[in-house]
Parts: C-alpha cells; structure tokens; sequence
C-alpha cells in the first residue's frame, strides 16, 4: 500500500494547525517587532474557552451546533486574554527596549498556564474535549481524512482567505499595513495606530482559537501545558515562512507539518540513514530545515512583505 | 540587516532557553516538623501535578493511608508518623532537588517513591550518601538494583539505600512478550517507545524475548513525550502490516498512540507495560479502545485477600483520588518501611538511636510481611521478592485481568 498520499493529508492537517497559530506570531511581529512568546498560551486558553462554552450548552447537543459555539466561546476568551496582555503587559513597554517585552512575554505565559493549571477545574492533568463521532472520510484506497483533520483542512485556508482581504481590502487592513511599514508617518496619517496593535492581537488570538478548537476535536482532550510546544512549533513555521508575513505563516506551517510527518515516514528509508529515522529524529530534520532556510533566506521562505525599519 | 541577524539569534536562544525551561519546578515549601517527641517523617516523591498525576495521586495518598493506619493502630510505640509529599513533575531535575530537600529535613527517615525511573537514576546518589531508604512503588528499570551492565549477567548493586516493592522490566517485558505470542498468538509486532530510561528499556526487552520466541519485530519508531501527534506513527504502522502494536512507554502518550492507530484503520491491539495501565489510557479520547492489553506488576489488588482491607480503608478515608495503578505498592512500600522503623526502635530500648538512617537502611533487607500486594520483602538487591504479574485488557472501556502467574524465567 502506498501510504504517501495519507502521509501528506496528515502533514497538510499538522501543518494547517501550525499556520494557524502561527499567524498570531507573525501579525503581532509585523506590527510592534514583538515576539509574543505568550501566544502558545493565547492558544490553549482558546482551548478552555471552548471548552467551556461548550459544557454550557446542554448535553446532548450535536457537534454540528457545538463548533460554532466553542469557536466563538474560544474565540471571545482568547481573544480577551491577548487584548487585556496587549493593554497591560506589552503597552506600558511599548518604547522600551525589545528585550523587555520579550522577557515579559515569557513571563506572561507562565502565568497564564499556571492560572488555568491552579484555577480551571480539572485542568491539572489533561480534560476531556468533545470529539467527532464516526468514521473517516475514505477518498480513495490509501488515502482517509479523519473528520477533525477535514475541520482544519476547511478552517484554516477560509481563515486565511478571510485575513487576506480583510488586510487588503479594508480601510482597517490598509491601516495595518501602513502602520507596519512606518508606525509614526502612520500616525501622523491619523491612524489610530493604537487601536491597530489592539486588531493584530485580536486576529491572532481568534485565529489561535480556531487552531484551539481543531486540536481539542482531533485528540480529543485538551492540557494546561499543551500551548507550549505547539506555540514554539508554530513560532518555528512563523520564522520559517517568514516573520511579519501572513501568507508566510500558513506556508511556513504547511512545509513544517509535511517536513514532520514525511521526515518520520521516510528518512529511515535512505539507504545508509535508518538510524537517523522515526519519530524520534524528526526535530532534528525540521530545525535542520529550519537553519538551513534562515542560512540561505534570512527573511524566511516568502520573506517580510513589509519594509523593515531598520 | 544586522536587526534581522539579531532576530535569528534571539529565535534560536530562546527557542534554546525555553526548551531547557520547559520543565521548572515548583517548589511548595518544606516543612521541618520537627517538634518535641518522636516524629518520623516518611517522605513522598511522585507527580503530583501534570499529565501523570493520577498515578502521584495515587501513590500520596496511599502512603498518608499507611500512615494513619500505623498511627491509629500504635504500630511503632512512641512513634508518630508523618509524610511529606514533594511533586517531582516527572522531570529529573525536580526529583533531585526534592531528594536534596527530603536529606535536609532531618526526621526523614524513609522516602517513598518516585513514580518514574529516569526521575529515580537522578536521587538515587544523593539518598545513599545521606544513607536514606528510598522504597520505589513503581519503578521498574533493571539498572537501578543491578547497575548498569545488568543486561550482561553482571549484577552489582549501586546504591545500597534503593528498594523497590515492583518487579523489574525484564520480568515485566518478558512477561508481555510470552502473553503476546504465545496467549494472544501474535507474530509480527511494531514497537514504540518514548525514548525514557522506562520506555526505551522495557520495549528493548520485549523486543529481544518476543525475537527470541520466533516473532517478528516488523519495524520500530519512537515518538515525543508530550507531544500529540503521532499520526505520522501510525500511519507506517498500518504500512506496516503489523498484527500489534507495543508501546514502552507511559498512558498520556499510549492512549493517543493507540486511538490514532485505529483512525488510521489498523484493527490491531495495542500493547504496553504498567505505565499505561490506568484509566487515563482508555479516556485519551472518545476512540474505542477494547482489545488493547497492558501488563501489569502483581495480581489485581481487588482480587487479593490481603487487599480487601486496603481498599475499604482507602474508601473510608475519602480521597478525592482513587489509588490507581501503584496504591497498593506504594501502601506496601511505606509499611516496609514502618516495619524498618519498628525494628529498629526495638532493638534499641524503644527509642530511636543516633545513627536512625542507617539503622533503617539496614532494616529494610529483613523486612518481611503479608501486604496489600502480597508477602513483601527485599533481595540482595533491594528487589521484591513478588514475581506476580498480570495482564489487563480493556473491555467495554474499563481495564480488565485476563490472566495473572508467577513469573519463572
């Protein structure tokens, strides 16, 4: 049987989840130069969210009523979360020098893993999630998509599309944009660059939520440390795709997922490599990746669509 | 130019940073109960927080109920028991700071625990210089009583301080691999392990006992401890043409490994050691798990005459955590050393003499009594003696026993 085509599907589904954190990354960076080291968090506290919002309605109630609940009730919470850390972690330093925010940022996701650890019930050891019931979709011999792969298979480009033209189109996107370019000519433009940082963590948030949302169904539980080694996962496609560049985030996250996924598959089979194969090298491969891309391309695979101010 | 240079060397320090930081520790201040009187604290060590805490819970509470049973019943006269339960998070480096903080507290005069074995390697040193009995409840790694050439017939015993109340991996291994190929007559297995001293040693002796029968291994892979996603796994295991699966490993991983084999259409049971025997294994996910098979050390408490009591006493006592794989083992494991504790005081006109460590190290080769899990006591190697073991498979979403022996090699 010839497991390439299924390798792939699950490689595009990981990689679809990464791109959507990943945006976050990007679009918080591409504004204030900030690496959002607490995004991971943003993310899994998008998880509880829906969690939550879900255990509300009563029980019983289909899946197809459910999502749309747990994506707003995830949406709502991670989204509150970024705005209250943008208000009051990031804007106080915002002129400060780059290394404090950074450092706060660290420090604000320990603190949210810990409160959701200490304060959300159940939450010390990993909580249940809803999950879709039935089989997968088998397209062809050798090739089935789990439902919640096909969730993210579906979210993740509507998402993108939906950010493209809001960013494109829209006098608000066209105002992120010129405020990413140059945020005092902007300023002076009379935007209201405030209120911009505000949107980018905002859209970062509800995106991270989605992704939240697509984890929570595909295993089937959530955990208060899940947001660490996904978030860095995803800073990695952000880099990788190119920073401050949104279509570089999803295309970063999709190469990361399929260089995962194949480099487990595949690597033990070149001759003379098998002991370098398997689950356990496949780190190894990605950051190698990872290095050799920033060796060759500095600015990441798509490169930073915006002028950089230095 | 030089900001973006900059930017990949924050990424890659950080990313550096954040990885070696990922598993802090968190402290809860220790207490020195030490107070007019005789108290002899019983430390615990286990994972009390994070993805294994259903175990740690487990193990904590068992150890408070041995305690309170000695206290009530005056087993040692004079002598009022207390524990101090520390959270190593499952990681090494917390484990050795909690070992440092138990040899400090000077009423310490055992430690039950740890959970894990890779956590166990780490306070190992710092118990036997201090002279400390340490009774794991759980620990199932070879090299820990044997020393590390074990695997060549050369036993040497590193720490005199180290007993443990489970059976080792090369029984456990063994074991599982007989089940598999002979009882459940599987001939081409795919083994997975976790890349942890547990994880990575019990696949590699199930690996060479199941060759050694004449099954196949048809292929391995390992995947990440806390990582999620292990379709990529599952997928070559369905390549594979495998007919089952052994996970070395713990449940938070094996219950997903096992739910995304069968999403990725392989109807083949999953296998693994006492790590995933625990209800958390089944609950991973809503997937169904039956047919799936774990062994485990001893014969089901609840099927032990010797147990009856435990479990009543545990329900009374109102945990809000049930006792879980190792209860059992853990109250057997603070008992032994009551019993250490006991003799000692004996032999020294009811009182504790100076030297009460060492004394109580050297008490614990002569332990011996009916416990929950059945006649405790240790050999030249700190080993248990109870080579009882048991194979559980999940049926209708609950870990059922299907066959339990005695181990002979």
């Amino acid at each position: 049987m010839n497991e390439l085509p299924q390798q792939l599907a699950d490689g595009l589904a990981l990689g679809a989840l990464y791109g959507l954190i990943a945006i976050g990354y990007t679009m918080v960076y591409g504004i204030v130069q900030l690496i959002n080291f607490a995004h991971g968090e943003i993310f899994m506290i998008g998880g509880f969210g829906a969690l939550t919002a879900y255990t509300i309605l009563p029980d019983g109630t289909p899946l197809a009523v459910g999502i749309p609940v747990m994506l707003i009730g995830g949406a709502v919470v991670s989204v509150a979360v970024a705005m209250g850390a943008e208000r009051f972690a990031y804007r106080p330093l915002r002129g400060a020098p780059r290394l404090a925010p950074l450092i706060t940022a660290i420090g604000l996701s320990i603190v949210l893993q810990q409160l959701i650890w200490g304060f959300y019930p159940g939450a010390k050891s990993k909580v249940t999630f809803p999950e879709f019931k039935g089989e997968s979709f088998q397209l062809f011999d050798g090739l089935a998509i789990s439902r919640a792969d096909a969730f993210v298979l579906v979210a993740a480009p509507l998402c993108m599309i939906a950010l493209g033209l809001f960013v494109s189109k829209s006098r608000s996107g066209r105002a992120m944009q010129a405020t990413a370019q140059d945020p005092d000519t902007a300023k002076l433009m009379g935007i209201n660059t405030d209120r911009i940082i505000v949107m980018a963590f905002a859209i970062g948030a509800a995106f991270a939520a989605v992704a939240a949302v697509a984890e929570g169904l595909d295993k089937g539980q959530i955990r208060f440390e899940m947001g660490f080694l996904l978030g860095l996962k995803a800073f990695t496609a952000a880099v990788l795709g190119g920073i401050g560049n949104i279509y570089g985030a999803m295309i970063g996250g999709v190469v990361l997922g399929v260089a995962e996924t194949l480099s487990i598959a595949y690597v033990e089979h070149i001759p003379g490599m098998d002991q370098f194969g398997g689950g356990a090298w496949k780190d190894i491969w990605v950051f190698s990746l990872l290095i050799l891309v920033l060796l060759f391309r500095p600015q990441g695979l798509l490169g930073q669509r915006t002028a950089d101010r230095a | 130019m030089r900001n973006r240079s900059l930017l990949v060397l924050t990424t890659v320090l950080t990313t550096g940073a954040l990885t070696l930081t990922a598993c802090g520790s968190r402290d809860d201040g220790g207490k020195d109960n030490s107070k007019g009187g005789t108290t002899v604290v019983i430390g615990v060590d286990a994972p009390l927080t994070g993805s294994l805490s259903a175990l740690g819970q487990g193990i904590k509470n068992s150890v408070d109920l041995a305690v309170q049973t000695a206290n009530k019943n005056k087993e040692v006269p004079g002598v009022t028991f207390k524990i101090e339960a520390l959270d190593d998070q499952a990681t090494p480096a917390t484990g050795k700071a909690n070992a440092t903080k138990l040899v400090g507290i000077k009423d310490v005069l055992g430690v039950v625990g740890p959970l894990n074995s890779g956590v166990s390697q780490s306070m190992q040193a710092d118990f036997d210089k201090a002279n400390l009995t340490q009774v794991s409840p759980a620990n199932t790694n070879p090299s820990l009583s044997k020393g590390d050439n074990w695997g060549k017939g050369d036993f040497k015993r590193p720490f005199k301080t180290y007993f443990r109340t489970a059976t080792t991996d090369v029984i456990q291994g063994k074991f599982a691999a007989n089940y598999l190929f002979k009882d459940a007559g599987k001939k081409k297995v795919f083994v997975v392990n976790d890349k942890q001293t547990y994880g990575a040693g019990l696949a590699a002796i199930f690996s060479d006992e199941f060759k050694r029968l004449g099954g196949t291994v048809v292929d391995t892979d390992s995947v990440t401890v806390k990582e999620t996603d292990f379709s990529s796994t599952a997928n070559k295991i369905k390549a594979s043409g495998a007919d089952s699966v052994y996970f070395g490993g713990q449940y938070p991983e094996g219950g997903l490994l096992s739910d995304q084999v069968k999403k990725a259409g392989a109807k083949i049971p999953t296998m693994g050691g006492d790590g995933i025997y625990d209800p958390e294994f089944i609950k991973a996910s809503g997937e169904a798990n039956d047919g799936d098979l774990a062994t485990s050390v001893g014969y089901p408490v609840e099927k032990l005459p010797t147990a009856k009591k435990f479990i009543e006493d545990y329900k009374a006592a109102g945990y809000k955590d049930p006792y879980a794989a190792y209860g059992g083992y853990s109250y057997d494991a603070a008992w032994s050393i009551i019993q250490a504790v006991k003799a000692v005081v004996a032999d020294n006109k009811g009182k504790l003499p100076e030297d009460a460590r060492a004394k109580v190290t050297e008490a614990m080769a002569k332990v011996s009594f009916e416990g929950v899990t059945g006649k405790v006591s240790f050999d030249e190697f700190g080993d248990t003696t109870n080579k009882q073991l048991t194979v559980y498979q999940v049926k209708n979403g609950a870990w059922v026993d299907v066959k339990s022996s005695t181990f002979e090699d």
